[in-house]
């Protein structure tokens, strides 16, 4: 049985509609209209026990709805979902000790007081075992570098410490599913290569099951063999993210860099030209019209150097993206939702 | 169980170290406190010296109003100072509608935990910090003012109740501001509705004045709602003024207040977490 398992998942929202101007929030005082968001519509999803997947969509895509309904702090509309075999809105405490979410703009740690006053309440909450959560604790404030600042008020460290620890305060009682909704947001860029090595090593360590939500490719390319891409509260593709190159794009990016002296002129008569900076020239071409291009220009100029590549995932997903709320606007005006 | 009581435990202490970060706006606080009863004073004073202003220009006050000479008021207004060291919860309901507003309440929805509970522990450790730094300055007004109880200490049975009832006023406070921050799961804003439940505590509870000195119209709506226990009942016990069968009685009606907080704090959360999960989050 897959550990996660998603079953016709919806989640509507009603939103309270206010209208422009005084005179309609005084009718607003008296009427209120309502306007359904369906944030979630129909996911079917399994993972399986030790799997990172990736959660990628745009804002409002679904994704956050998603995690809170398979943390339980959210009911579905309609649809099923278990993980590990619980219900999660029925929030079961044997459920609540197995599993931990991560919210990047959250905190649950106590602002005052220094993490460790936290983590030791975490020990009780949790039933950790006193030998066993010393030994967690080390273990992980070890890895993260942070062991000097566990006695340090949280509001005194800095965005990076304090995701750490609270990624070591999700971990203490080694849940065996972990929920990240935008860890690295707001991180520079050091600071999200640490969380990123961080939670890579972890989960190949432990075998745990990871479900993440990213706005950063960096993050999704180091961390996630699975990608499922969500947009407009549907799954619009799920498998590697590799895959996704060969099943949405079939354009390459082909570049000539020519030798002195040849004439950038007229070069648009072998394909599309993208840009144009002396001496490189790139085109634009279907996969199938790549050998074409390469063998006029190498007739027509003297070239010194071709590469061909992929256009950038991020411009694939953007694309995907644009198609689906095309889409889903076709079919509803609604299609916005969550956050 | 003892899981439990170890979790509470180690809550305890986490508030308790909480509560002592910030140890100069704690300090304000308390002292603020005497603020409204030094004023109370002073302006009964004045009260009292223009009703005999005729009569004896020096001495005691010797004026009464309402069944109370200035003494017994002073002794009054400085016992209802404690109960309301022990009722008033600040910070209570604009803390859980907050945290419903901003959705620091799914928390508690993840964890294995219970909010209410945990606000409680959390505002026990709280109220302890408080009387131990308030012990001292309320020692001086109680000295200060050692006169005023013409009475003296009441007798053990008396003070026994008296400190009960202090406790379930504590209680009481604790649950009924906190159904009233539960309300947020309905309606988001509830500092209007604070403003109106500070209005009749401010009539009602006796913090003012002593509750003898309303109307006899109001007399029913002291003896039906549960305000005159955040305040008056306690001092009263204490002075003496409720005496036999009415002493108990009022005790098992505080009682009843605090279970009937109780339960309803329960079934607002129960409601509202399930409205909070099909609704929004």
């Amino acid at each position: 049985m897959s550990i996660i398992e998603l079953n016709d998942l919806c989640k509507t929202y009603k939103v309270y509609q206010k209208k422009e101007g005084l005179r309609q929030s005084v009718a607003g005082l008296f009427r209120r209209e309502y306007r359904d968001v369906n944030a979630v519509r129909g996911v079917n999803l399994k993972v399986e026990e030790g799997e990172f997947v990736a959660f990628l969509g745009p804002n409002g895509a679904g994704k956050t709805t998603t995690l809170k309904l398979l943390s339980g702090v959210i009911n579905p509309t309609s649809g099923e979902a278990k993980v590990m075999g619980f219900v999660p809105w029925k929030r079961d405490n044997d459920y609540r000790r197995q599993f931990a979410l991560v919210m990047g703009q959250k905190n649950q740690l106590w602002w005052d007081l220094p993490a460790q006053e936290s983590f030791r309440l975490h020990q009780h909450i949790y039933q950790i075992p006193a030998n066993q959560f010393q030994k967690t604790q080390d273990e992980l404030t070890e890895l993260l570098d942070v062991k000097r600042l566990l006695n340090q008020p949280v509001r005194e460290l800095s965005l990076g410490e304090r995701m750490k620890m609270e990624l070591i305060a999700a971990l203490l009682h080694s849940p065996r599913v972990l929920f990240l909704d935008e860890p690295t947001i707001g991180l520079d860029v050091v600071a999200q290569h640490n969380i990123q090595q961080f939670l890579k090593y972890y989960q190949q360590e432990r075998k745990i099951t990871i479900l993440l939500t990213s706005h950063y490719m960096q993050d999704i390319e180091a961390l996630c063999e699975r990608v499922v891409i969500i947009a407009a509260g549907t799954i619009q593709y799920d498998g590697s993210l590799r895959g996704i190159l060969n099943r949405f794009s079939n354009v390459k990016r082909v570049t000539f860099q020519l030798a002195e002296g040849q004439s950038f002129e007229a070069l648009d008569r072998f394909a599309p030209i993208e840009e144009l900076q002396e001496p490189k020239v790139q085109f634009r071409v279907p996969r199938s019209d790549v050998p074409k291009l390469l063998s006029g220009m190498l007739d027509a100029k003297r070239v010194v150097d071709v590469t061909v590549e992929d256009p950038p995932l991020e411009e694939i997903i953007a694309e995907l993206f644009t198609q689906a709320a095309k889409n889903q606007k076709d079919s509803s005006p609604e299609w916005l939702g969550g956050n | 169980m003892w899981a439990k009581a170890s979790t509470w435990w180690t809550y305890f202490r986490v508030s308790l170290e909480e509560r002592m970060v910030y140890r100069g706006d704690f300090i304000i606080g308390v002292m603020m406190r005497f603020l409204p009863f030094a004023t109370q004073v002073f302006m009964y004073w004045a009260i009292f010296e223009t009703l005999q202003a005729n009569e004896q220009p020096e001495g005691r006050l010797t004026g009464e109003i309402g069944g109370f000479t200035f003494y017994d008021l002073i002794a009054y207004l400085l016992l209802v100072t404690v109960t309301r060291a022990f009722s008033s919860m600040p910070g209570l309901t604009s803390g859980i509608s907050n945290s419903v507003r901003n959705g620091e309440v799914k928390k508690y929805l993840i964890q294995p935990i219970d909010m209410v509970g945990f606000m409680l522990i959390q505002r026990v450790a709280h109220k302890l910090v408080y009387y131990v730094m308030a012990f001292l300055p309320f020692a001086f007004w109680f000295y200060l003012f050692r006169d005023c109880f013409t009475n003296g200490i009441p007798g053990v049975e008396i003070f026994a109740v008296y400190l009960l009832s202090l406790v379930l006023s504590f209680l009481l406070g604790f649950f009924l501001e906190t159904c009233m921050g539960l309300i947020a799961f309905w309606y988001l804003e509830v500092t209007s509705l604070t403003f109106i439940y500070m209005l009749f505590n401010f009539f009602l509870s006796g913090h003012m004045f002593p509750l003898t000195w309303l109307p006899g119209e109001f007399e029913w709506a002291v003896q039906a709602l549960p305000f005159q226990y955040l305040a008056y009942f306690p001092a009263a016990v204490f002075l003496g003024k409720i005496t036999g069968a009415a002493l108990y009685w009022g005790i098992v009606v505080q009682i009843a207040w605090v279970f009937f907080f109780f339960l309803l704090s329960r079934l607002l959360w129960h409601r509202g977490v399930k409205r909070y999960s099909g609704f929004g989050g």
